[in-house]
């Protein structure tokens, strides 16, 4: 039996998931544009999903859009919004520890003429909400902003930042990358003053393939995707229904106990931390009060790449860094503050609802095993 | 710190004697509305209903969204509660306003003391807390006249409040102190606006949508139930009848003149939805209809189907242009459902040139070709019935 710590890069779909695709594929397989009832069922099955996934952040169904997953959804609230929002006003707010769909989205509008202000974690690692919103002037169209961070699993203070920003500049668009923390942290989109949220399938135990957009009514985006007006035209192309289908089926299982599942993970994280914290060497990087999802761990002398593989053979999986750079070196930690010797010795771990205390104790003597027995650089 | 909400009713306070069981009806439609959000303890004093959250995972922004949309309601707001003591209302002022005053530039503080026992006059209460505010947000500055933000003191029989927003309510009077009417839905614009605007006057409705397969489709009939899902906010439970109309569409075409098919055809619908208002027990029926919009809705269109009448027909639209029906529709979020391109029964069969100004004796001379009776009562056995509730 091997052991999953890696639940932020992907997570196992759950059984309804898989249900809801195969239910999909044999059975309701119509393209939802047909006229036909075939075509009506899917349609139907679609907009079910919109109507699940609308409740559990309180929004309106109509402002659910689907993607292939957060990377588009990242790059459709940002490139589309710019499109339309930033025709006279060149200035973009973002951090500097958002995911890579983000800061190349933000680098491809840079190399376009756009002032990108990224703003960078102060000594504590932190970033204010204060600092957010003066970095916010007339000229700014967007402030884009993840609520979790992937890597260390800082929380970012996008309600206040939102809420600051919109009572000063009300034409400023708000877009939240919310992937590490949809159905993990209980938000809601009136609360969030976001005008965009992005969210994946695959992080909440849905397939892969698929994710979404939260829109709210009157924001325009420019589609880069063109052809038959699916999803009102934003973005074209059949609806992906099999994968929308495990998405919904997700989503309404986790949407009843995103709190219980909270404290169990804060519980989770509390038993690993004060486990790690006796061994000497070893260094927790995520801050106190940060997404007890995600746990980052520095083991100076020991590559992360080193550490993933001893691990690997004993059936404990983790990560380097974010799964996306592919274990290339990944800046954001070095972002919050973190020396070579520490982020080239981070592992990330992280939790799902079904991690055991068990699991945890075995990855932490694992840990002292490669202590002991791997050769240290300096 | 408990945070309450504090109801006021509007046109309702005026009413006299039965005034309390318009004020039965209301707190029976807040409850049902909020109920699935948690425990909550509802009493009333001074023309005021206080709402006061029983569960800590109570949502209090989706309850007053909620009740935003319930008809009898003239203002809410969210409010802190303190002690009538001035200390803890500046002390809660202070913490429960922070954030709103943190990026507003201009404030004033109105007091209303309802409790003469409270040692500090209204002035004094402004002036204090104003002052106290002014402490601690220094970047503000006071505007009597026009200020963004009115920080509002409320000291009552209990307890004090304080509250920084006054929200508008959805006005009109409680759903079900107006009786019960048949909305005739069609899936435009224009009809579930009317339904709307009959609920705010208290009316609670019923909606009756005819369909005629395979003329329509399965999509027109859902497009209608989604409409009837759209306005139970604001209407509460709706009953929806869905009448089978192809026969009937069929027989007028084969046997009357076409320049009367749509209006024969509204003059069924009209017999139809009778008969099922006599049986549910209806007093009215609502259309959507706008004098001279089309054809069937010009004075002598409408006298004809009136003609076919027993019970009032309220057309709450009667005097508004299409562009003033639509922005109701956007508010209330029914137009992009509406727009929706699909055939309803009223589309199908259309004559290229109808009557504009026909007469009754015609249509009733036109109608007479044909015994639809038995079909109208077919009809009405094979209507489906559904019921759509606010959906939370």
């Amino acid at each position: 039996m091997s052991i999953y710590l890696d639940n932020a890069a992907t997570t196992k779909p759950c059984s309804e998931a898989v249900k809801a695709v195969c239910d999909c594929m044999e059975e309701n397989f119509g393209n939802p544009s047909s006229l036909h009832r075939a075509g009506l069922n899917a349609q139907i099955a679609v907009d079910n999903v919109r109507k699940i996934i609308a409740k559990s952040i309180a929004a309106d169904p109509s402002c659910i859009y689907f993607t292939s997953g957060a990377t588009e959804s990242n790059n459709m609230a940002i490139i589309g919004s710019v499109g339309v929002y930033g025709k006279r006003k060149p200035r973009i707010v973002t951090t500097s520890i958002e995911h890579s769909s983000v800061e190349k989205a933000m680098e491809h509008l840079e190399q376009n003429g756009f002032e990108i202000v990224r703003i960078s974690p102060d000594r504590n690692g932190e970033i204010s909400h204060e600092r957010i919103v003066n970095a916010v002037d007339e000229n700014t169209c967007l402030v884009s902003i993840m609520m979790v961070n992937n890597e260390t699993g800082y929380i970012l203070p996008v309600r206040r930042s939102f809420y600051g920003i919109k009572k000063l500049y009300p034409q400023c668009i708000t877009h939240c990358d919310a992937v590490q923390g949809f159905m993990k942290i209980p938000f809601k989109v009136s609360e969030l003053n976001a005008d965009i949220i992005s969210f994946s399938g695959h992080k909440i135990h849905a397939g892969k393939g698929i994710g979404g957009l939260y829109l709210k009514k009157g924001i325009r985006l420019q589609p880069h995707i063109f052809g038959g007006g699916q999803e009102k035209g934003i973005r074209s192309g059949t609806e992906n229904v099999p994968m929308i289908a495990s998405m919904g089926a997700a989503v309404k299982i986790l949407s009843k106990n995103i709190s219980e599942r909270y404290k169990k993970a804060t519980d989770l994280k509390e038993k690993l931390c004060s486990k790690l914290s006796v061994i000497d060497g070893i260094y927790i990087n995520s801050h106190e009060d940060a997404s007890p999802y995600i746990v980052n761990i520095s083991i100076p002398g020991i590559r992360s790449e080193i550490m993933l593989h001893f691990l690997e053979e004993k059936g404990i999986y983790v990560s380097s860094g974010s799964a996306c750079s592919k274990g290339a070196k990944s800046g954001v930690l070095k972002e919050f503050g973190l020396n070579d010797s520490f982020s080239d010795s981070a592992v990330r771990i992280s939790f799902s609802h079904e991690t055991t205390v068990s699991e945890l104790s075995q990855f932490v003597k694992a840990v002292e095993d490669a202590k002991e027995s791997l050769v240290k650089s300096r | 710190m408990q945070e309450i909400i504090l109801i006021k009713y509007g046109e309702m306070a005026l009413k006299g004697m039965n005034k309390r069981s318009f004020e039965d009806v209301l707190v029976k439609n807040i409850r049902r509305r909020i109920k699935s959000l948690g425990k909550t303890e509802i009493t009333r004093a001074q023309s005021t209903i206080y709402l006061k959250p029983a569960d800590e995972c109570f949502d209090v922004n989706e309850a007053m969204d909620r009740l935003k949309k319930v008809f009898g309601i003239a203002a809410l707001c969210r409010a802190a509660v303190c002690e009538k003591d001035f200390e803890d209302i500046s002390k809660v002022a202070c913490e429960y306003i922070d954030e709103t005053l943190t990026y507003a530039k201009t404030f004033k503080v109105n007091a209303k003391r309802s409790d003469k026992a409270f040692p500090m006059k209204s002035p004094e209460i402004c002036r204090e807390l104003g002052g106290v505010l002014l402490g601690k947000f220094n970047h503000l500055n006071v505007d009597v006249n026009n200020p963004e933000i009115t920080v509002t003191v409320e000291i009552r029989d209990t307890n004090a409040y304080v509250h920084a927003e006054n929200v508008r309510g959805a006005g009109g009077l409680p759903v079900g102190t107006s009786g019960h009417a048949m909305l005739l839905l069609s899936g435009g614009i224009d009809s579930p606006v009317a339904g709307y605007m009959m609920a705010k006057r208290g009316v609670h409705i019923s909606a009756i949508h005819y369909i005629s397969p395979p003329y329509t489709s399965d999509r027109a009939r859902l497009k209608v139930e989604q409409l009837c899902e759209k306005i139970t906010p604001y209407c509460g439970s709706i009953a929806f009848f869905c009448v089978p109309f192809t026969k009937i569409q069929e027989e007028i075409k084969n046997n009357c003149p076409e320049e009367f098919f749509t209006i024969i055809m509204r003059r069924l619908m009209m017999k139809i939805a009778q008969k099922i208002c006599e049986r549910e027990k209806c007093l009215a029926l609502i259309t959507g209809e706008s004098v001279g919009q089309v054809a069937s809705q010009t004075m002598n269109a409408l006298m004809c189907t009136d003609a076919v009448c027993e019970i009032p027909v309220f057309r709450p639209l009667i005097g508004m242009d299409k562009t003033e029906i639509i922005e109701i529709s956007r508010k209330i979020d029914t137009y992009e459902t509406s727009i929706q391109p699909y055939e309803d029964c009223c589309t199908v069969f259309t004559p290229k040139h109808p009557k504009v100004r026909p007469l009754v004796a015609d249509v009733e001379a036109a109608e007479a070709n044909f015994d639809f009776e038995p079909l109208l009562n077919e009809a009405v056995e094979k209507t489906e019935i559904k019921i759509f509730n606010p959906d939370f």
